[in-house]
């Protein structure tokens, strides 16, 4: 399947994998673009020389294109701008803010980039600033979350910018897929999905939860910061959202939460922990290589497609 | 310019004009996050027809730091 996305990226599949902190590792990322997607090794708030040990590990999985998500808040983030540069890496996705200040550099080295973006004046200042793609990410998805939901950002993205719309948030199957390029995206990312690929190296008590989970199962602790986020329930998150009600300081909510994603995905720490996952994690119930699961959403989405009359 | 500024700041961020000062920080003290300052900075370009590059808003932290910049470029 072609789209402007698969042709910018080089890739068979308009299936982008999220890349999420602790998961997202070469082993991953790899073999979602071994299996015609593309994946992303996330370096969340890693050093710069983990990254590039992950890139490079990557490369002994598969000559095909693997990107790196950058987390704009991270400690180490110049070092790890200045890594992917080194090692050529052909396409980077940004998180958690407005990657101006290195968007030159990137641009210089033939980096693509496609920041993340939960609104449409940050998808405007990005396409003028040279990102060749944005992510719409909706309020569906794990992690750190916007307000706004898939299906109201996506369309009013694309509406606002010439430039490829990847829409992410709450997609996990082809009828997801088939609505994202409906609201105007041309390729699709997950997370949710493959983090319980049977390629991903997560703890296996957090893959247990994500199957596990009801529709339900995920609700947002944070908002009370101004930097919510999304997990599925457990004990910590009972503990969080008393003490948010109950107006605890910063400090103590932090406490909670420290290294909590870590002994989650880790230690499989499935009661203390959190457990990022999506909305969506409701409707994931199996574990499936990465080649499974993007060749079902294919496959599937022309049965989709098709289904539909007018 | 300020009354200007703060006006459109205002309107924006639904923060009380009195209580705009040149000093202000958009984050701590007028409650802004970043999408806020993403739309704010739109507002801006359109008001003085100018355009206000990607990797300058990590400087924009205050109302008189955008009065400045807005100056140095020969806006007044």
């Amino acid at each position: 399947m072609e789209t402007r996305v698969t042709k910018l990226l080089g890739i068979e599949y308009p299936i982008i994998q999220g890349g999420m902190a602790w998961v997202a590792n070469a082993n991953l990322a790899a073999n979602v673009s071994k299996a015609g997607g593309i994946g992303f090794i996330g370096a969340a708030n890693a050093p710069g020389e983990w990254v590039r040990s992950e890139i490079r590990k990557a490369r002994e999985i598969t000559d095909k294109p693997v990107g790196v998500n950058i987390m704009l808040l991270s400690e180490h983030i110049d070092e790890v701008a200045q890594v992917v540069v080194e090692e050529k890496v052909s396409v980077v996705s940004t998180g958690a803010g407005n990657p101006g200040k290195y968007m030159k550099m990137w641009k210089d080295a033939g980096i693509k980039v496609m920041p993340v973006v939960a609104s449409v004046a940050l998808a405007k200042l990005m396409e003028r600033a040279g990102a060749d793609m944005v992510i719409a990410e909706g309020m569906e998805s794990g992690g750190h979350i916007g307000e706004q939901t898939t299906m109201t950002l996506v369309p009013q993205v694309a509406d606002a910018v010439s430039i490829p719309v990847v829409a992410a948030g709450g997609i996990a199957d082809a009828r997801g897929f088939c609505a994202a390029f409906m609201l105007g995206a041309e390729a699709v990312q997950m997370g949710t999905r493959f983090v319980v690929a049977k390629e991903s190296d997560v703890h296996q008590l957090y893959k247990d939860r994500i199957i596990a989970a009801r529709d339900i199962d995920s609700v947002v602790t944070g908002r009370s910061t101004g930097h919510p986020v999304r997990s599925l329930r457990n004990e910590m998150t009972r503990q969080y959202l008393n003490m948010e009600k109950e107006n605890v300081s910063f400090e103590e909510l932090e406490h909670l939460t420290l290294g909590a994603l870590r002994k989650a995905v880790v230690d499989g720490d499935v009661k203390m922990g959190t457990v990022m996952a999506g909305q969506i994690a409701g409707m994931v119930k199996k574990e499936q290589t990465c080649k499974e699961i993007i060749t079902e959403i294919m496959d599937d989405a022309h049965k989709v497609f098709n289904s539909v009359k007018f | 310019m300020f009354e200007k500024i703060r006006d459109l700041v205002a309107e924006q961020l639904g923060v009380n004009k009195d209580d705009i000062k040149p000093e202000s920080r958009f984050k701590e003290d007028l409650n802004a996050d970043s999408l806020d300052l993403f739309e704010l900075i739109m507002s801006l370009e359109e008001e003085y027809s100018t355009e206000i590059p990607t990797d300058e808003l990590e400087n924009l932290t205050t109302i008189q730091s955008v009065i400045d910049y807005l100056g140095a470029k020969g806006i007044a």
